[in-house]
């Protein structure tokens, strides 16, 4: 019996972990699909007579980019001065006060600006996201769209496509040099620094790569959030409180995936491009 | 020969139906629907709640893909055309949904707009013109600057009839006219689905459970239950059916209570098996 019994939770183990690793791949695969959709409106559409949205697209980068920049000002600055901080506690050890610009500099343009931005935009758009298209299918608008033989990716998920892979990107620069600035106010009250010569420090450790490597992983952060956002909404069953369950599974997957996509184009420069 | 040619488009049905068949995943819900609608008419499919019938209109219109079956608008089956050749039949054609679908961010007048920005290259200047002809026809003239929100539930159906006639389709399809609103108003949406009948022909489509509004508008009736269709037949027959179950549903007769436990669990297990 208890043999038995064992047997059967093995299986059941085993049967678990397989449903979840398929259901794993089918949800990456219709990520991949509905991306592969928008990315054809908005690269190869315009070409073959089916015209972008821009102004949707620009009213998209409105709220997605500039309506954030407040918040995300404030928050990468403070980050930047936390990250001066932190790396004060050990350089000043080794006398090392000096190298502080260096320090925060690299961390925000290759890692925490991106990363940063990103998770200030899942939170205010991606969220958004997923409670506007999940309302609207709740709401029959979704089928509307199609009984009008509007597709809704071309309707609604193209514009927020574009205007998310320019504006995260553009975020991401103010967000390292936010980050810089508030570096230099350590910087210039701790270590005696100048503001233009901590600026200039933090220029100066800076290589091109450094900055583009961090551009380039933003990009791909945009196109996760926007497709996690959207295909979240337009799964969403019947029902209100299903839209509060999409919009929640939205920021939890995105977050999860952007940080997946940063370790897989993290470990891919560092491998192929020499860090 | 042309004389031929043209009788038979003449009696050809805008609409036709052939063993329709729909499944959510394992469990089907309609088991082989057969009907037609000639042009200018106006069918009513009735039926309970959870018979069917809010499925066979979204497969009629293409949200849906059946399992099996035919349905034919315009001479295509749509149950077998591509996506870009059902957006063509979708230009045809007009849907108005239950709660009105209307796009909460834009103004009604863009509500009946969109379709036409759209599909046509007409000036902005003529689609304006437009709609509010089409405003005017479902009685919300001047009411386009308005947002879908500002308007009363009986105003939102009659503007989603507006964006649903914006493209001047052929068939019109209804989704409960008179869901929610008090008996006021939904008579009113009925005149409007009488005045859209009388004045353009247009073929109408209407699924509704409200028996009132049935025989006010209805040419010709068919219900429908647990995924059959039950009777089919004009206004009058079916009045004078003699079928239990078309009886049972036109008088409103309750379903029978049940008195015994043995009978409640039994229909329990039934209810079961049958939403699998």
């Amino acid at each position: 019996m208890a043999q038995y019994m064992v047997t059967e939770s093995v299986t059941e183990f085993f049967s678990q972990t397989g449903q979840s690793v398929t259901n794993g791949f089918a949800y990456i695969g219709s990520l991949a699909s509905l991306a592969g959709r928008a990315a054809y409106y908005v690269f190869v559409g315009p070409f073959q007579g089916k015209p972008l949205r821009l102004q949707r697209a620009v009213s998209q980068a409105m709220e997605i980019g500039v309506r954030a920049l407040p918040i995300l000002s404030l928050i990468t600055y403070f980050i930047g001065l936390i990250l001066a901080l932190q790396s004060a506690y050990e350089l000043s050890k080794l006398g090392a006060m000096n190298i502080v610009p260096r320090a925060v500099a690299l961390s925000m343009s290759r890692e925490l600006g991106p990363l940063i931005t990103a998770i200030v935009v899942i939170g205010r758009s991606g969220s958004a996201f997923a409670a506007e298209i999940g309302t609207m299918k709740v709401t029959e608008e979704i089928d509307a769209l199609e009984t009008m033989a509007i597709s809704p990716i071309h309707f609604l998920v193209t514009p927020k496509f574009l205007a998310m892979i320019v504006m995260l990107p553009c975020l991401t620069i103010w967000a390292n040099f936010m980050g810089i600035l508030g570096g230099a106010l350590f910087g210039v009250t701790q270590a005696g620094f100048s503001w233009l010569g901590y600026i200039q420090a933090s220029i100066d450790s800076l290589f091109l790569r450094d900055i583009t490597t961090g551009l380039i992983k933003s990009i791909m952060f945009g196109i996760t959030i926007t497709t996690v956002g959207c295909l979240e909404g337009l799964s969403t069953g019947a029902g209100a409180e299903e839209v509060g369950r999409s919009t929640t599974r939205a920021v939890v997957m995105s977050i999860f995936l952007v940080v997946i996509v940063d370790l897989v184009f993290t470990g891919l420069f560092y491998f192929v491009g020499g860090r | 020969m042309g004389e031929k040619n043209e009788l038979s488009l003449e009696s050809m049905p805008m609409l036709s139906v052939r063993d329709l068949r729909v499944s959510y995943g394992a469990v089907e819900i309609l088991h082989g629907i057969n009907f037609e609608v000639k042009q200018g008419e106006t069918l009513v499919i009735l039926g309970g709640s959870g018979s069917g019938k809010s499925t066979l209109l979204r497969t009629l219109v293409g949200l849906e893909r059946p399992s099996s079956g035919e349905i034919w608008i315009k001479g295509k089956n749509i149950a077998a055309i591509s996506q870009t050749e059902l957006d063509e039949i979708r230009k045809k054609i007009g849907m108005s949904f239950q709660g009105g679908a209307l796009f909460g961010s834009m103004t009604v007048g863009d509500n009946v707009a969109l379709p036409l920005r759209e599909h046509t290259k007409l000036e902005e200047s003529t689609i304006d013109i437009i709609l509010r002809l089409k405003l005017e026809q479902v009685g919300l003239a001047g009411f386009e600057y308005y947002m879908p929100s500002q308007l009363s539930g009986g105003m939102k159906k009659r503007a989603a009839v507006a964006r649903a006639l914006a493209m001047d389709p052929e068939v019109l399809f209804f989704d409960e006219p008179s869901a929610g609103l008090d008996p006021i108003i939904a008579a009113g949406i009925d005149q409007l689905i009488l005045e859209l009948k009388r004045a353009f022909r247009m073929t109408i489509v209407v699924v509704t459970h409200e028996l009132a509004s049935a025989y006010l508008i209805a040419d010709r009736m068919v219900l429908i239950d647990k995924g059959n269709v039950v009777a089919i037949g004009t206004t009058e027959e079916m009045r004078s059916s003699s079928q239990p179950r078309v009886r049972q549903f036109l008088d409103r007769v309750a379903e029978p209570e049940v008195s015994r436990e043995s009978d409640y669990l039994a229909m329990l297990t039934e209810h079961r098996r049958r939403s699998g």
